[in-house]
């Protein structure tokens, strides 16, 4: 299972962060720094995949934004790959070709997609148009 | 929803904070505000001011406070409220806090609420933090949704049913129907979330596993679905590059992994499948290598015929040639989860592996290393050998030790010859040699000294190999031992084995002592120089005085271990010059039994020098004592207690009262000692410490019947000194040493219903000699 989502900039400020095996607040903040090192020291010829401590982390990078995905030891790492570039075209498909700031400033939003997406550690629903639905609906809601 | 405006502001404000100081101050104020504003009872603005503490926290700053403040929102009516606060209690609740208790309410309410969005914050925020309490006070209901809702719910209920199962074990048996059921559907979402329900429930319960394995179980629907999948032609709905919902077939895929294992029957229904997906997918693109990796794996963890099985390893095999390093990475580590049960299939692929050593990837390197070291086997040692090595030379510091000891480890097991394998070992200790075991040198020396016939060759090699570089502690230890040992071959200047070099004393001398005065020498790597040093005065006949002045200048070094080396040296110089011939120092009294002609102050000297190889000698030695004054300066006390102190014995200081008994023992053989009605006993001594003596005794039955309730006491008298004269008499036998050593053994067992009960004296042990004999 998927054991966290992190969004996290070169600089090493996170942009989202989901746990979906509870983490303390006080271990969170090294976590995330300590996987943000580890992310930013690899070079662009080493693979994606890291070993790190009891679990493994795939990552992507997007310009200057890191996807850090951090699974347990069963699951098919080229799978959740997959995921994350799923997950980034989702997320295109609503923004307009987004971008960190829009991240940002839509906090809220990108936490309910990611919950249509992922839900306490599985994969609930990999199609576009199913997932961005109820956003749309919400928002034609909150328009009218 | 618009975007929260008071909720941008302040991230903006946050933005503009140049410093760490400046940003705590900002969030602190905004902090205090959202206080104030959540003690006001009602506002508009109330998801907003979640939301600023939602992503206050998210940045890693306390915001317990909004604990209640959820709760609240979560009751009420409002959808965005309702959003904000589900969305808080899954980032700042857990089961531990109390208020968590108090949502349950709601969240009961929730479930059942007319609008699908909000029964589905309710099942998300369920199956995020669902304490065990709240689990079974609600299973009920989520049954109920999984059986009659929309597939948008059903889809939600069926992962918060997987929460539940994990939190309360019981109630699995509850949602084992409903997920039968659910594979009927059409839905991917809502197969998806089955198909992860029963992993779930099978992988928790053996019962449940084998209710779902049984005819007609749920492979055939499982294959079916699948099938559909792989073979369907494209759909637009759920294409990722050309596949349709590779996530689902790689989910099915694992549950028929777990549904197969160790079950004949299972297995064979999906052999067809399996074959069907792995040549139809197509393996371009990585989502199809996702789907390919899926299914390798499940054809190597079920009961799969044959040709399948060289199937995945094939397609593994393809993984490796990939261009994207990703799939090489995870092609090495499925590769290296098989090497053991399928070695021969690996095995073909073996040029592929050994080609990855030179990747660019440190990861895939590793891998690659770790693989090349499974494979190696006695066919082909010799060239896989080779590629290591040259690995070796130009691998990344962190994997040296790890190549080097596989590569010791290989060649001790598959090495075809001995002087391949000293030529190996060579070949790793000049690359490598700071990142080798301490053990090595030891081990290496043994290798040597055993391989006889190649003396000569291995002298003459390593006396180049000193010549060129002295940095590499473990090779200069070695090469400086056998240079003392067989120098008289190196002078000699002939060798068949490899090109003679024509050296005289003076280079041999040159080269020690560059080894002696050089700071890039370990003190250890001193110590052999000395000793080899001093060897090479009775093999060399015309620089002594070199020699002598050599060793004595080390008389006033700031090491002790060496001064004290170079002082008795020295006093064996000046006192028994005439002894020193007669200790030829030859290492070939590495016998067993007790008729030697050889003194055993022979190899007393190389007997020290091997206890200078940090003990890994089969001899060893204790000081004699000698009682009655007459004898010689010989015997000393032992205070000291490095190994330099059993050189004291040559060093002929002031005679003093000894206080030890020395032992010499020559290489361990066992003795057989008792043997009656099919019960052998057989001994063996080995020295463990410098005062302690292992004896181990071994019974064996060689009888039909068992042999129970054996007991064994042994009983020893005191070590008893005896007295020692006569020494001097001749030059060979320079003293007596009789130390008795006997050992009394009582065996007990009963056999066959009887009970048996010997004695048995032993008198002598094996190799215990005594001297001058």
């Amino acid at each position: 299972m998927i054991t966290f989502v992190l969004m996290v900039n070169r600089q090493g400020q996170t942009r989202l962060s989901r746990y979906y095996q509870p983490v303390e607040l006080s271990r969170r903040a090294a976590l995330e720094a300590d996987v943000v090192r580890c992310c930013l020291s690899r070079k662009k010829d080493q693979c994606s995949f890291v070993e790190y401590k009891d679990f493994k982390l795939i990552y992507r990078q997007y310009a200057a934004l890191y996807i850090v995905v951090g699974v347990t030891d069963s699951e098919n790492e080229l799978s959740v790959y997959e995921l994350v570039h799923n997950f980034v075209e989702v997320l295109d498909k609503y923004f307009s070709r987004v971008s960190e700031l829009d991240i940002m400033f839509n906090l809220d939003r990108v936490h309910i997609l990611l919950d249509e997406m992922i839900q306490n550690g599985h994969i609930v629903e990999t199609n576009k148009s199913r997932v961005l639905a109820p956003l749309t609906a919400l928002d034609k809601m909150a328009d009218s | 929803m618009s975007p929260s405006v008071p909720l941008q502001e302040m991230i903006r404000a946050i933005r503009s904070a140049r410093t760490q100081c400046e940003e705590r101050g900002v969030i602190q104020r905004e902090c205090a505000a959202i206080r104030a504003q959540f003690r006001q009872s009602d506002n508009g603005g109330r998801s907003h001011n979640l939301a600023k503490l939602l992503y206050v926290h998210m940045l890693g700053y306390p915001a317990h406070f909004g604990q209640m403040e959820c709760v609240r929102m979560i009751a009420s009516p409002r959808y965005s409220e309702k959003r904000v606060g589900y969305l808080g209690a899954m980032m700042l609740l857990d089961e531990k806090q109390d208020a968590s208790l108090l949502i349950t309410n709601s969240i009961k309410n929730d479930l059942s609420h007319s609008n699908q969005y909000v029964q589905s914050l309710a099942l998300c925020t369920l199956a995020c933090m669902g304490s065990a309490e709240m689990c079974r006070d609600l299973a009920p209901e989520i049954d109920r949704l999984l059986r009659a809702s929309n597939s948008y719910i059903k889809k939600k209920a069926a992962l918060c049913a997987v929460h539940i199962v994990r939190k309360v074990h019981d109630l699995g048996e509850l949602f084992t129907p409903a997920a039968r059921s659910l594979l009927a559907e059409k839905n991917h979402g809502v197969l998806h979330g089955a198909v992860v329900l029963i992993t779930e429930l099978c992988e928790r319960n053996q019962e449940t596993l084998e209710r779902f394995r049984k005819v007609p179980g749920t492979v055939p629907d499982l294959v079916q679905i699948m099938k559909g999948l792989v073979i369907s032609g494209y759909s637009p709905e759920h294409d990722v590059a050309g596949i349709s919902d590779p996530f689902l077939q790689v989910r099915i895929l694992r549950l028929l992994r777990i549904l197969g294992r160790n079950n004949e029957g299972a297995s064979d229904a999906m052999n067809d499948l399996l074959a069907q997906v792995a040549t139809n997918t197509d393996s371009t693109k990585t989502v199809g290598n996702a789907v390919l990796y899926e299914t390798v794996l499940t054809v190597l963890h079920i009961k799969s015929e044959s040709g399948l099985r060289v199937l995945a390893v094939n397609i593994l095999g393809r993984f490796l040639l990939n261009n994207d390093r990703n799939i090489r990475y995870i092609a090495m580590i499925s590769l290296q989860k098989i090497v053991g049960t399928d070695h021969n299939a690996v095995q073909r692929h073996r040029g592929t592996i050994v080609d990855c050593l030179k990747d660019q990837d440190a990861s895939v390197k590793r891998r690659a290393l770790d693989l090349s070291l499974a494979l190696v086997s006695a066919s082909n040692v010799r060239s896989m050998m080779k590629e290591l090595l040259l690995f070796l030379s130009s691998c990344p510091p962190e994997l040296r030790a790890q190549a080097a000891s596989g590569i010791f480890n290989a060649a001790e097991r598959y090495a075809p010859s001995q002087r391949w394998h000293i030529d190996t070992i060579l070949h790793v200790l000049t690359t490598a040699g700071g990142d080798v075991r301490d053990e090595t040198v030891p081990n290496l020396i043994q290798l040597i000294t055993n391989a006889s016939e190649l003396h000569c060759y291995t002298v003459h090699k390593l006396y180049r190999a000193l010549l060129t570089d002295i940095s590499q502690q473990s090779l200069v230890q070695v090469a400086c031992w056998c240079i003392g040992e067989y120098g008289d071959l190196l002078l000699r200047g002939e060798c068949q084995e490899t090109e003679p070099v024509q050296v005289t004393e003076d280079d041999v001398l040159d080269a020690l002592e560059t080894v002696l005065q050089s700071h890039m020498s370990s003190p250890a790597t001193r110590g052999f120089a000395l000793t080899a040093t001093m060897k090479l005065s009775t093999r060399i006949t015309d620089n002594v005085d070199r020699i002598r002045s050599i060793v004595s200048i080390y008389g006033s070094c700031i090491d002790v271990e060496l001064q004290q080396r170079a002082v008795e040296y020295n006093a064996l110089f000046r006192k028994y010059d005439h002894m020193r011939f007669v200790l030829k120092m030859q290492s070939s009294v590495f016998c067993s039994g007790s008729n030697r002609q050889v003194s055993p102050l022979v190899f007393l000297p190389q007997v020290c020098d091997l206890l200078d190889l940090l003990g890994g000698s089969e001899v060893t030695l204790q000081p004699i004592p000698a009682v009655g004054g007459t004898a010689p300066g010989l015997f000393t006390n032992t205070s000291s207690t490095t190994g330099g102190d059993l050189l004291d014995l040559l060093g002929g200081l002031e005679p003093a009262p000894p206080e030890l008994s020395y032992l010499i023992f020559s290489a361990a053989p066992t003795v057989q000692v008792y043997e009656k009605a099919g019960v052998a006993l057989t001994l063996s001594c080995e020295k463990q410490s410098d005062s302690g003596l292992t004896v181990t005794l071994t019974a064996s039955n060689s009888t039909d019947s068992d042999i129970s309730s054996f007991t064994l006491q042994a009983a020893v008298p005191k070590v008893q000194i005896l007295a020692n004269s006569s020494c001097f008499t001749q030059s060979k036998s320079f003293f007596r040493l009789q130390v008795n050593l006997k050992m009394r053994i009582r065996i007990s067992y009963s056999s066959q219903g009887s009970a048996f009960q010997d004695t048995v004296q032993i008198d002598s042990f094996p190799g215990l000699s005594a001297a001058g004999h």
